[in-house]
């Protein structure tokens, strides 16, 4: 029992992470059609933004809590700066470009904003754990958890919520599904996509950032720590569909768990197990679980 | 006229011989400068904690070096005279890129040497190229036995012991004080550094501690993985009580950081083979009681030992960049160091500025001061160094407001090598014969 419970919480944690991490990159391709490489720069500029201001913050012997408010307008910060200055400055000047142009894009933005990071922060590493120390630590089934760490899924459980009532509950989804669906109808309709594509950037840079900033605290933030998070954020997309929330929430949780009973089993396959299940769901399923074979939704 | 003909060749073949023997003899023509690679992780993740302290450490001793103010025994100007200009690279892309840079270095801009390194896999990658062009090429810090087990090296020097020291000096320190260890995991990167460490500590406890059980599910993530919540669940749900690992870079720090929040260093003894780094970095949040190595004499281990070079070392540091020297600011040191020795002994010789092979003659089995200790190139045919390891355990002093080491205990270079010309692996398993503890 203490053994299924502790891979069940390890792998809802991991998978937490995974998801608010890859829902951006998801909801970026669904509508924009674009495969976003600077996902992991925005990722990565969440959490200095994050750890950068809570130890700010804690140097100036500000209460700890602030390091929420900080996590939360750090990541909303970057989404709306440098969402908004890669969809307008440079994005919006390719949509009629081929897709893999754009991809190549979004890696050199990538590249960029990597080195903007050891420019601004430097290349020591920043850590910002007094988020997590405030919440503390829990016995459960005799293993000691920090509860920052479980907090995440609960997060992760507001983000998918938002997402879904947003796209189904909300004009803006509606209109959303409409640009997803065929753009120049939009168009001719007179939905101003542009519009529709720059909130979107924002929303999945910001999202991006947000999975960065809230992870801040529990690691040791320094340059380079964004690139493994794109290729685990395209694995779980990958094996959901690319496009679909409902896939990005499915695929973090196969992996997620996976992953967990690999690391209690048999560690050796810990690697091999994310990348085997994208393997096979590719193999059953070119398109991933999750998006329908004709069309694109989200 | 057969005989005429043979008799020519032989007198050719003798006198071509002769030129090239003095050619080989005679120094180079003297240089005032010499451009030297200085190779290591100056972005990504291992910057902060490894590349930027060993380029430091470096850069202080090149320019203390060039402009004569180092203390004896390095005292004289200079690498046999002439200035050592550094070009400092950076590590990190894996080793495909690090073989492409090397190659730009060597072929493009004709180094006379290169210096560095920090990644087992990047020494790994780099040696068969630097035997392939030929260049002298001297490792710093990468700890895998491989790159002189698995071959004889002619090019390529390393002044820092490998990792089985640093396994069998931790398993001798492991049995001395904590004698009830009944059990034992690990957690260590997943590449050749990570599995070496593991391997080899994992040897040396049967063999020295032959009670302790190694667990049979030890954890491998993979390299920067940065979360390891899961990893730290499964090492708690072990019965074994103390974790080895070889973490180091921004590894060791996220670790310590997460295994804190759980309480992880209440119920487990964490024997970290390099993790001095993090101690710094995280101050006073590091955990009290961490058996606490640093690849041999340097870092925390040696910061208020008073021996002339190395508070030399640590006083000069301090005052060029505001901390205290890491490990790898010494090991970058230890390798500049025995460039100088080698080239001003090479000089000696030869009467003049030595050539790359006077220079290798002259590194080829030297033996010479470190900033911490004795260093002595006498493993894979003279290429590979020794010295002594030593651990300690970590405790935060409170009225310093610094943390320190307590119980530090060195283990000499004739308990913790394999004799010259046997394999590390195999003399473990034969149970160290020979060694002198």
């Amino acid at each position: 029992m203490q053994l299924i419970t502790t891979m069940l919480l390890d792998g809802l944690s991991y998978a937490s992470y995974l998801f608010i991490v890859s829902v951006g990159l998801t909801i970026i391709f669904g509508v924009m059609k674009i495969l976003n490489v600077a996902h992991g720069a925005f990722y990565a500029w969440g959490a200095y933004a994050a750890a950068f201001s809570i130890t700010l913050l804690a140097d100036n012997e500000y209460p700890d809590w602030l390091g929420f408010v900080a996590i939360f307008a750090g990541s909303i910060a970057v989404g709306l700066v440098l969402g908004s200055a890669v969809e307008r400055l440079i994005l919006r000047k390719m949509y009629h470009e081929e897709e893999v142009l754009i991809v190549l894009a979004t890696f050199g933005i990538f590249l960029v904003l990597e080195d903007l990071i050891i420019i601004t922060f430097g290349v020591n590493p920043y850590f910002a754990y007094q988020p997590m120390a405030l919440l503390g630590q829990v016995e459960i089934v005799g293993i000691f958890r920090d509860v920052y760490s479980l907090s995440l899924i609960a997060l992760a459980g507001v983000v998918a919520l938002a997402c879904w009532y947003g796209l189904n509950k909300t004009k803006w989804g509606k209109i959303l599904t409409v640009v997803i669906y065929d753009r120049e109808i939009s168009l001719a309709m007179g939905i101003n996509v542009q519009m529709v594509y720059l909130v979107t950037f924002m929303v999945g840079a910001g999202l991006g950032a947000l999975g960065g900033a809230y992870v801040s605290p529990t690691i040791s933030v320094v340059p380079g720590f964004g690139v493994d998070v794109i290729v685990l954020s395209f694995a779980v997309v990958v094996i959901g569909g690319m496009g679909s929330i409902p896939g990005a929430l499915i695929g973090s949780l196969m992996v997620g768990i996976l992953r967990a009973v690999a690391v209690h089993q048999l560690p050796q396959f810990e690697l091999f197990v994310i990348f085997a299940v994208m393997a096979v769901v590719l193999m059953i399923r070119p398109e991933g679980l999750f998006a329908p074979e004709k069309q694109r939704t989200i | 006229m057969k005989f005429g003909f043979s008799r020519l060749m032989s007198r050719s073949a003798l006198v071509g011989g002769a030129v090239a023997a003095a050619l080989v003899a005679a120094p180079a023509i003297a240089k005032d400068k010499i451009d030297v690679a200085v190779t290591a992780f100056l972005t990504g993740p291992a910057a902060g904690p490894f590349g930027v302290p060993g380029k430091q450490g470096a850069e202080l001793i090149i320019n203390a070096i060039n402009g004569g103010t180092m203390p004896a025994p390095y005292n004289t100007k200079g690498f046999a005279g002439a200035m050592l200009n550094p070009l400092f690279t950076d590590e990190s892309g894996g080793g495909a890129k690090q073989v492409g840079e090397y190659r730009n270095l060597v072929q493009k801009r004709n180094v006379d040497a290169v210096v560095g390194y920090i990644s087992s896999g990047s020494c790994m990658a780099i040696t068969p190229v630097a035997e392939e062009l030929k260049k002298l090429t001297i490792f710093s810090v990468c700890g895998t036995p491989r790159v002189f087990e698995e071959g004889n090296r002619t090019y390529v020097f390393r002044t820092q012991a490998h990792a089985v020291g640093d396994s069998i000096a931790a398993a001798h320190y492991v049995a001395e004080k904590f004698p009830d260890v009944k059990g034992f995991t690990g957690i260590n990167q997943n590449y050749a550094w990570g599995q070496d460490s593991w391997k080899f500590f994992k040897l040396a406890m049967a063999k020295i501690k032959p009670s302790a059980e190694a667990s049979s599910k030890p954890q491998f993530p993979k390299i920067f993985a940065g979360q390891y919540g899961t990893e730290i669940s499964a090492l708690s749900t072990d019965k074994a009580e103390m974790v080895h690992s070889s973490f180091w870079d921004g590894d060791i720090e996220a670790f310590v950081v997460q295994g804190l929040a759980r309480g992880f260093f209440r119920n487990k003894k964490f024997v970290s083979v390099v993790g001095g780094s993090a101690i710094d970095s995280l101050g006073k949040k590091f955990p009290d009681g961490v058996v606490m190595g640093t690849r041999g004499e340097g870092g925390i281990l040696l910061r208020h030992n008073t021996a002339p070079l190395n508070a030399w070392f640590v006083s000069e540091y301090k005052k060029a960049y505001g901390v205290f020297p890491l490990g790898p600011s010494y090991q970058y040191a230890n390798a500049i160091l025995a460039l100088k020795m080698a080239m001003d002994n090479a000089a000696k010789a030869a009467g003049g500025f030595p050539t790359q092979e006077q220079t290798m003659a002259a590194l080829k089995g030297i033996k010479y001061q470190g900033i911490g200790g004795e260093i002595a190139l006498t493993l894979g045919n003279g290429h590979q160094a020794v010295h002594p390891v030593g651990y300690g355990i970590t405790k935060w002093d409170k009225e310093k407001g610094e943390p320190t080491v307590t119980d530090v205990k060195f283990y000499g270079t004739d308990c913790i090598y394999a004799p010259p010309g046997k394999n590390s692996e195999e003399w473990l398993n034969a149970g160290m014969p020979g060694a002198k503890c």
